[in-house]
């Protein structure tokens, strides 16, 4: 516990008797991703004891938590800059099934109903695709000056809607694949989808994308005047906007990096798959937003961190994977997310306060 | 007191919005390392003489100068760049942010080059630190949020702020409103070490009290006109909370506060006690700065 170090003699009338000196522990209580680290490992020690008999402490679960954790993650990840540049995104899910079928489609032969294309190009596409869906939903927000919140609830439909109206159109199918048999598979398969064998498990190199999109993420948030103004957006518009920050492209080029984010995932799932569904990314915003909250971002904007999101998602993955193990019902998986989420949210506030009443 | 020409100056300046005559033939000025105060009661056209003077309204009518020539702002940021700044009430601050990223926000300092330009957060923690010190604040630690702040030192904190950023001209829209006697005598305070380093300040507020302590000058504003400008020569202190309120209303109120004292007693005498203290410590300020200049 932190004490008193003040020594409690009247202090001399010049002196500041507001200051007091503040423990390391308390200081580290004000990070708002204290409650997904503390979080992460109580889950973890949970399980490790209830699914011990499981082999949940071992490295074949480890590789499936980091494996499920990581493109979840990377939603996360730029789901938890918007939210805390006070916006929200609920259509990164349909963005994914989006940039997904572009690829598929663009690849896919002519013979039958694709275009034919080399994969890189149709990846390049797709990248296109989602930035411009991305600023499509940042211009609306920005234009409409609705909340995000009924702008991308609208787009998640379109997108989704589109998704599967164009590919159905065009090959008469929700489902392509035989992505492996396109020119250019290999390499993307070496960047997106290549797998490390560590101890008889195997790593997915998605991991490495998932942390080093933390470490970016973090760098802009906290070292970056990019990051000072995402906190100021989100924080209170109108006042970053009288001091000078750009808060309405701010917030487009945030609506611009989920939909990056989106098209990461597309394409990682696609190269590992070999393929894309129409329905791919289905509530996927709904698990990046819990994993962002649980990481202690504020739902209202202006507080939270990326690496929060982080460990988020790393608690979502581990409750998954952990429910599998034991063998419990996978049907109570839901329930299980929706308390830990409520858990989580609580957990937050009590610390958020505690730090702030010391 | 110093008569050279006016850094800011408006002439004969209306604004209409529609059918409404917001301002009517309005005129005033401020020179530098002097303080106007614009006075008015709720509705007198504040606001809009507010928006007019930061480039938020363009005048419907009427001319606009700063430093001799006249001008017509497009945009608050066009006129801030001139080194015309305006502290809003309660849209100074972001409450999440700690204090050196607040002071920063939409001007931060960077280093580095490329992708490695980075915001040089140690040179901001320092300036934020001293320059506080320079308004006379020991800041705690640049690192708490500003919603650990007082109202009076959040004020403080956007006047150091907009000092730092080459402000010439101050304009603060009721920086005393919310608070209370002491807090308001600091905010005060820095006002007068504001206008010690040769800003002119303008200095908008409904209360006769803040406002005599500090200005050189007074615009009286009622229903859109000017209603009254003075030198604080020309104007006692009675007299100018007498033309504040107007007789009559005076009276009624002056009725109703012995009422309230007789009820509160001791209280409100300590209360005036700290009052005048503050006012009396003003004053001094206030003259020694006079004498410095």
């Amino acid at each position: 516990m932190a004490t008193e170090t003040a020594p409690p003699s009247p202090a001399p009338p010049q002196a500041d008797e507001r200051i007091r000196q503040v423990s390391g522990l308390s200081r580290l209580m004000a990070r708002p991703e204290l409650g997904a680290v503390v979080g992460a490992i109580l889950v973890w020690v949970f399980f490790a004891i209830v699914a011990f008999e499981n082999n949940f402490v071992s490295w074949a679960t480890t590789a499936a938590i980091l494996n499920r954790a990581a493109p979840l993650g990377i939603l996360a990840i730029a789901v938890a800059l918007l939210m805390i540049g006070g916006e929200f995104d609920l259509s990164i899910g349909s963005i994914v099934g989006f940039a997904g079928m572009t690829i598929m489609v663009l690849v896919t032969p002519a013979d039958a109903g694709g275009f034919g294309w080399s994969l890189w190009p149709a990846i390049l596409v797709a990248l296109v695709v989602a930035l411009v869906t991305g600023f499509f939903n940042g211009f609306l927000v920005i234009s409409t000056k609705l909340p995000s919140f009924i702008i991308t609830l609208a787009t998640l439909f379109i997108f989704r809607g589109l998704t599967i109206a164009l590919t159905r159109a065009r090959t008469n199918r929700t489902q392509l694949g035989n992505l492996d048999e396109v020119e250019g598979f290999a390499l993307a398969d070496a960047l997106f989808a290549s797998q490390w064998e560590v101890f008889g498990a195997r790593f997915r190199v998605a991991i490495l994308w998932w942390i080093g999109l933390a470490a970016i993420a973090t760098w802009i948030l906290l070292r970056t005047r990019q990051g000072n103004w995402i906190f100021g957006s989100g924080g209170d518009a109108n006042s970053a906007r009288n001091v000078g920050v750009p808060v309405n492209r701010v917030k487009i080029a945030l609506f611009m990096t989920t939909a990056f984010a989106a098209f990461l995932v597309a394409v990682i799932q696609a190269v590992q798959f070999t393929g894309a569904d129409t329905l791919r990314g289905f509530q996927q915003e709904f698990e990046a937003i819990i994993a962002v909250v649980v990481g202690g971002t504020l739902l209202t904007g202006g507080y939270g961190s990326a690496i929060g999101a982080f460990f988020g998602a790393l608690i979502f993955a581990m409750v998954q994977q952990g429910i599998i193990i034991t063998g419990v019902d996978g049907d109570w998986f839901q329930v299980f997310v929706g308390g830990v989420l409520v858990i989580a949210v609580i957990f937050n506030n009590y610390i958020r306060q505690k730090a702030a009443a010391r | 007191m110093s008569n050279g020409t006016p850094l800011l100056e408006i002439r004969n300046v209306s604004k209409f919005f529609g059918s409404v005559i917001a301002l009517q033939d309005v005129s005033a000025f401020v020179r530098a390392g002097e303080v106007t105060c614009l006075l008015g009661d709720n509705g007198a056209g504040k606001s809009t003489l507010i928006k007019v003077l930061s480039g938020v309204h363009k005048p419907s009518e009427g001319e606009y100068f700063f430093d001799g020539e006249q001008q017509e702002f497009e945009s608050p940021r066009q006129a801030l760049e001139m080194g015309i700044a305006t502290v809003y009430q309660d849209l100074a601050m972001i409450p999440l942010m700690s204090v050196w990223r607040n002071f920063f926000l939409g001007s931060e300092p960077t280093k580095g080059w490329g992708p490695f330009r980075r915001y040089d957060s140690e040179f901001a923690k320092a300036t934020t630190k001293s320059e506080m010190a320079k308004m006379g604040i020991d800041i705690r630690d640049p690192d708490q949020t500003v919603g650990t702040l007082s109202g009076g030192e959040r004020q403080s904190v956007a006047i150091a702020r907009a000092v730092y950023f080459g402000a010439k001209v101050l304009i603060l829209d009721e920086p005393t409103a919310a608070l209370g006697v002491k807090q308001a005598g600091v905010v005060l305070k820095y006002i007068l070490q504001a206008r010690n380093r040769g800003i002119g300040v303008i200095f908008i507020t409904h209360n006769p009290h803040h406002a005599y302590p500090v200005a050189d000058h007074f615009v009286i504003l009622r229903r859109g006109t000017v209603y009254g400008d003075y030198t604080k020569a020309e104007l006692p202190l009675e007299q100018l909370v007498q033309m504040m309120a107007g007789g009559a209303d005076l009276e009624v109120l002056q009725h109703e506060l012995e009422q309230a004292s007789q009820e509160g007693g001791a209280e409100a005498e300590a209360l005036a006690e700290t009052a005048d203290a503050i006012g009396s410590e003003l004053e001094e300020l206030g003259e020694k700065a006079d004498e410095e200049a």
